[in-house]
């Protein structure tokens, strides 16, 4: 329509199709709103865009950490290095440390070498020597002690290769970075591409990386999550045991017996506000309070395990609460009117109703803990250990321990790029567990899904 | 049933606005509308009636495709305005629904002042060129909602402020304000008070000078005050439409009968 | 006797206790339960509580009161100098007790006999190496008064374990006995036993209180330690951050607050538009199948760990950015910076302003959209001109609280912000923020008494003003925009 027949307040009448009169104006307004749709649509784009670019890049770079580039060939296990005495006695041989060992696995491997006819080129044998990871020694050193009976006998070594021959076979390395760089020369890489034709480098799987505590920054070959996944393992499950019966027991209070008064409504915005309040605080609270003021050891996964149910609580208590008012008063009601007590009430009839939805949210709860990261920072868990903590029966929960994400950290502030394949991983691990904590918080709402 | 001769013998003394032929209405499985003809009658207030659920609102609905904003809903048969099928593909509902304004059941100002309230129309469709003829626009508005002389002191007070009856006359007045020919009550005085109701009714009165008014209600005491035809529904059939005063005095479908005496409803 | 072990013969107790009251009642009832005022097993229930609760409400106040009353009677043993200024008297004690937990060790694992750690003194060889044998790891070298302490403090603290025992278990033993004497058929032991536990859920409800008092009362204290040896002008008025080791550190905090707010202004400019038209799209566009799918899938960037964000904007981001803007236009070359940091804040938060904005752009009522349609508005106008003005405070809102959780991000920033404290405006330079400096005061290597550790808990208690203050501020808009329509 035009704006001059408009403005009539009766309208057009001598036009004769009037609806059909598409003018400038409607097409303009038509156009503003293509554009909020397009603008729309670029929105969700850039999201799921970046969602999926971060993915892949991270299962691009981490799906590499389960590979590993190893050397394998056979080793006599010489009795006049590793036990000079003779007589196989544990605490004599035990003395003989790594140096002796490295030694053994360069000569093997040199020897090996040369029977398979892989010539050496411009490689010295010190250098080939070096292309086994120093890991190996210290693997072969707990092996032959923990059977004395193999000295004297030859052993095929699968023993890992190191980082730079590794980074070569999966890309990272190249010849031109291996001129600037001062643990690899490109004449060894040349041995690497004769030594993989010969059998004797081979890329395989590595469940090291699942198993093997954390390594220093000049073996990032024989890095792995073991210790990581343990201390997070045993967060999550103190977690549970802390968060669950305090917010289980904090939500029926305030759900079914708080009353209307000043406490009460403290209580609520301390909740409100408490899951608001950024994880570093609660890192803040943990070292004062659980390490300098209660004395607990530091970087222990129970010290992490209270910051994070501290941090945690306030979303299990607000999940709770949802899943009690889910029951209906009717149902209340009707025990009510049967003379029950309240507590009976709650404890026989709406707590069994409302615990598929509890459970749900206490999975989520514990899904979004399991990958904090900031508070465990404060509270020394980003610590390198190399030692596996104890049983959980035998006080593993002081031991030091690190959890899952602050590794990812850890690994990644490393300078040997190595690290940061690792850390893309780890976060591999790290999603999967998260996964599997959220399909089963899916199914287990579907399975319970009840309809009033 | 003779609907059309009743229709026949109207037509010639106002021609029909809108006319509706066959118009079926699926929502999802459910058929909410079966095979309805009327013809609305131009400068006329029609009234729908009919007890709940029986299709008056779907029907009322179909006539500015505001059906369209429902996902599940399914209009078939044809709908004209001025002999213009209004279901087209060329037809743009936006631009029908500038000329088939609606009021709706419960009052709903828009939580901005009174002034905008009843500008924001004008202001879509680009009618006034300068803020004077904006102004003129709210204030002619205004008085045909004979609201005027209750707000014309504070147009920049919030218009959720206002009494319910004050809030469905600002509707009805931000409705009339983008100049519709058809202008569409969905049961506009349910929230309403009888007061505030006596106060709306009167005002559809007056519209019927300038505007072609349909009206659903509840209330056929309404429609007979209000209205010069009425069409009464009844589970999705239009069962019987004519004059007003016929309808309810000598009605000739037995339901009709049976729903004005309240034998159902 | 251990706690362990006190607290495992509690138990025993408590189920003593269960034991003999429920039979005597079912006795005094002669075996007919309609008889009793309530189900045996409260009775039960009532013998178990009275057990457990007064005692360990006992040995809980003593386990407080113990080292208190120990440390006040050692105080004598120190020079009156080194037990005047309470912060350096805090540090001894820790000493103290970190020897003494250190002997305990090596007697339990055998490499001390117990009177060698009675009578072991500083003069016959290195405390230190002893101790570090049996794994106990010492900080500074032990004075012989502190060590004479921890052979006191050890002395003093069995006995008052044995003498706690006896008198926890006294009472326990008492208290069944009452409780046995109680239990008759028309003793109300469900209502007693109701209100123990209701008590137990209120103390539940009352840890949020605990938690916050907790947070307040740590970074106070500490805060206060921090402005005794720092003063709180050049602190909070400071404009530039260098922590020395020699002392002399210069700790500005508006640096620190410069970086912080330039990254989150940065993150909402990218998270603020994103989020609003994909909730614009979601809400008001998308159809219900586009929706079920897009949605989720969104809502998946919120459920990823923050420290994957962290390596995202380390490895992806800074060095694209670095790459393709900052080197070729000479605007630096340092792949962390203020716009990696703020453009992986930003994607982190999309979801969060997204959620929350359809939320409340989806609780505009129906009957406005309604009313803009039947006046012949396209889509595009109702959004803009009624269903944004009406949802407004709420999206405000959402947008504080996101602008609160930008500011408090730790991860993203401590990998992809940098490390240097700048007070400057090319945001490819790298800065630092409030959160990544506490991390870093607190992870290093300083002395925890030193100005440079304590000045991460006043940044810690700047940072929880802040947000918390965005929060309430929120909180209260939102609730208002709630009242509007209810």
């Amino acid at each position: 329509m035009t704006q001059d027949t408009a403005t009539t307040p009766t309208g057009p009448r001598a036009d004769q199709h009037p609806l059909l009169s598409g003018s400038t104006s409607l097409r303009r307004r038509k156009a503003r709103e293509w554009r909020l749709k397009v603008y729309g649509v670029a929105a969700i784009g850039l999201s799921l865009a970046t969602l999926f670019v971060m993915i892949f890049t991270i299962l691009r770079d981490g799906s590499q950490a389960f590979y590993q580039a190893r050397l394998t060939f056979p080793l006599v296990v010489d009795a006049a290095i590793v036990d000079k005495e003779g007589a196989r006695d544990p605490a004599a041989m035990a003395k003989v440390t790594t140096v002796g060992y490295q030694r053994l696995l360069a000569q093997a491997f040199l020897a090996h070498i040369e029977t398979s006819g892989v010539p050496l080129g411009d490689v010295t044998e010190k250098e080939a020597g070096e292309m086994i990871s120093r890991d190996a020694a210290g693997r072969l050193r707990k092996q032959v002690l923990s059977d004395p009976a193999i000295v004297g006998q030859t052993i095929t070594v699968n023993a890992y290769a190191t980082g730079r021959i590794d980074g070569y076979l999966k890309g990272r390395v190249t010849r031109a970075s291996a001129e600037r760089d001062s643990l690899v020369t490109p004449a060894q890489l040349d041995l690497a591409d004769r030594l993989l034709q010969a059998g004797i480098l081979s890329l395989g799987f590595n469940s090291g990386f699942l198993t093997d505590p954390d390594a220093s920054d000049l073996r990032p070959e024989s890095a792995g999550l073991g210790v990581a996944i343990i201390g997070s393992v045993y967060m999550m499950v103190l977690v549970a045991i802390f968060t669950v019966p305090v917010g289980v027991a904090a939500s029926i209070y305030l759900e079914e017996f708080a009353p209307k008064n000043w406490l009460t409504d403290l209580i609520e915005v301390n909740i409100s506000n408490l899951a608001a309040v950024p994880s570093i605080v609660f890192g803040i609270l943990g070292l004062s309070i659980f390490i300098n003021f209660m004395g607990l050891p530091q970087s222990s996964s129970l010290v992490g395990a209270l910051v994070i149910s501290l941090m945690t609580l306030p979303t299990i208590i607000i999940a709770t609460r949802a899943a009690i008012r889910a029951v209906p008063p009717s149902i209340r009601d009707a025990a009510l009117g049967i003379g029950a007590s309240k507590m009976q009430i709650v404890f026989h009839h709406v707590l069994p109703l409302a615990m598929p939805g509890i459970m749900t949210g206490t999975i989520l709860g514990l899904a979004s803990a399991l990958g904090e990261t900031a508070p465990l920072l404060l509270i020394g868990m980003v610590a390198f250990v190399t030692t596996y903590p104890s049983g959980p029966l035998d006080g593993g929960i002081m031991d030091p321990a690190t959890a899952l994400p602050v590794q990812v950290y850890s690994w990644a502030s490393r300078s040997d790029p190595a690290f940061i394949e690792r850390s893309s991983g780890a976060i591999i691990v790290l999603l999967a567990f998260l996964l599997v904590m959220n399909v089963a918080a899916i199914l287990l709402r579907r399975r319970f899904e009840r309809r009033w | 049933m003779n609907v059309m001769t009743v229709v026949e013998r109207d037509v010639s003394e106002t021609r029909s606005k809108m006319d509706a032929r066959g118009v079926q209405v699926w929502y999802g499985d459910k058929h909410a509308l079966k095979d309805v003809d009327v013809a609305i009658l131009d400068r006329t207030v029609t009234a729908f009636i009919g007890p709940s659920g029986c299709g008056k609102s779907t029907f009322l609905r179909c006539l500015n495709r505001m059906n369209d904003t429902v996902a599940s809903a399914r209009v078939m048969g044809k709908m004209t305005m001025d002999g213009q099928d209004i279901y087209d593909p060329r037809v743009d509902p936006v631009q029908l629904r500038a000329k088939v304004g609606m009021v709706f059941q419960k009052p709903n100002p828009f939580p901005k002042s009174i002034y905008d309230n009843v500008a924001y129309g004008p202001k879509i469709h680009g009618l006034a060129r300068t803020k004077a003829e904006l102004d003129e626009i709210v204030e002619t508005a205004l008085k045909k909602a004979a609201l005027w002389n209750e707000v014309k002191d504070r147009l920049a007070a919030p218009g959720t402020g206002l009494s319910g009856g004050q809030q469905q006359r600002l509707c009805i007045a931000r409705a009339i304000a983008t100049s519709p020919e058809v202008l569409l009550m969905d049961e506009p005085c349910s929230a309403l008070d009888p007061i505030a109701t006596a106060q709306v009714e009167e005002l559809i009165d007056e519209l019927r000078a300038h505007f072609t008014v349909v009206i659903v209600t509840h209330s056929m005491q309404q429609a007979a005050r209000v209205s010069q035809r009425t069409a009464f529904f009844h589970l999705g059939n239009l069962v019987e439409y004519g004059e007003t005063g016929q309808i309810f005095t000598n009605p000739r479908d037995p339901r009709t009968e049976a729903y004005i005496t309240g034998r159902i409803g | 006797m251990s706690v362990l072990l006190t607290v495992s013969l509690l138990c025993l107790l408590a189920v003593a206790g269960f034991v003999l009251c429920r039979r005597r009642v079912l006795i005094m009832a002669q075996g007919d339960t309609r008889r009793l005022h309530s189900l045996p097993a409260y009775y039960g229930w009532h013998g178990a509580l009275m057990a457990f609760v007064p005692a360990l409400a006992l040995m809980t106040l003593w386990q407080i009161a113990q080292p208190l009353v120990i440390e006040s009677r050692l105080a004598g043993m120190f020079p009156e100098a080194m037990v005047e200024d309470t912060s350096v008297r805090t540090l001894l004690f820790a000493d103290v007790r970190r020897i003494a937990a250190g002997l305990d060790a090596a007697v339990a694992k055998g490499t001390m006999t117990p009177d060698a750690a009675e009578e072991l003194n500083t003069t016959d060889g290195n405390v230190r190496e002893q101790l570090e044998a049996s794994g106990v790891a010492l900080g500074a070298e032990v004075l012989p008064e502190t060590l004479a302490a921890a052979q006191q403090y050890r002395a003093a603290a069995s006995m008052a374990g044995t003498v706690r025992s006896v008198l926890v278990l006294t009472v326990a033993v008492l208290c069944v006995f009452l409780a046995y004497r109680w239990t008759n058929p028309d003793f109300r032991a469900r209502n007693r036993v109701e209100r123990v536990m209701l008590s137990l859920l209120m103390l539940a409800s009352l840890i949020a209180i605990l938690t916050t008092v907790g947070i307040v009362l740590s970074m106070l204290s500490e805060s206060f330690r921090f402005f005794s040896m720092f003063p709180i002008g050049d602190f909070f008025l400071g404009l530039t951050w260098s922590p020395a080791f020699q002392g002399s550190s210069e700790l500005g905090f508006l640096p620190l607050l410069w970086g912080t707010l330039y990254i989150s202004a940065i993150s909402m400019l990218v998270a603020v538009p994103v989020g609003l038209f994909a909730a614009i799209y979601l809400a008001e566009f998308a159809d219900r199948r586009v929706r079920s799918v897009v949605k989720p899938l969104i809502e998946v960037i919120a459920g990823i760990p923050t420290v994957v964000f962290g390596l995202f904007a380390l490895v992806t981001v800074g060095p694209a950015l670095r790459d393709w803007f900052a080197m070729p236009f000479g605007l630096g070359n340092s792949g962390s910076s203020v716009m990696t940091a703020g453009i992986v804040i930003g994607i982190l938060n999309i979801p969060f302003i997204s959620s929350l904005a359809d939320d409340i752009i989806s609780a505009v009522p129906q009957s406005l959209r309604d009313g803009s349609a039947g006046l012949g508005a396209t889509k595009a106008e109702t959004i803009s001109q009624v269903v944004l003005p009406a949802a407004l405070p709420g999206v405000v809102g959402a947008v504080l609280m996101a602008a609160s959780r930008a500011i408090g991000e730790t991860m993203i920033v401590t990998m992809g912000a940098g490390a240097a404290a700048k007070l400057d405006l090319n945001p490819f330079e790298a800065m630092t923020t409030i959160t990544v400096k506490i991390v870093s005061q607190l992870t290093g290597d300083t002395e925890f008494n030193s100005p440079e550790t304590l000045v991460a808990f006043a940044l810690g208690i700047s940072l929880f003003v802040i947000t918390l203050s965005l929060n309430v501020l929120a909180v209260w808009i939102v609730r208002k925009y709630r009242e509007q329509y209810e």
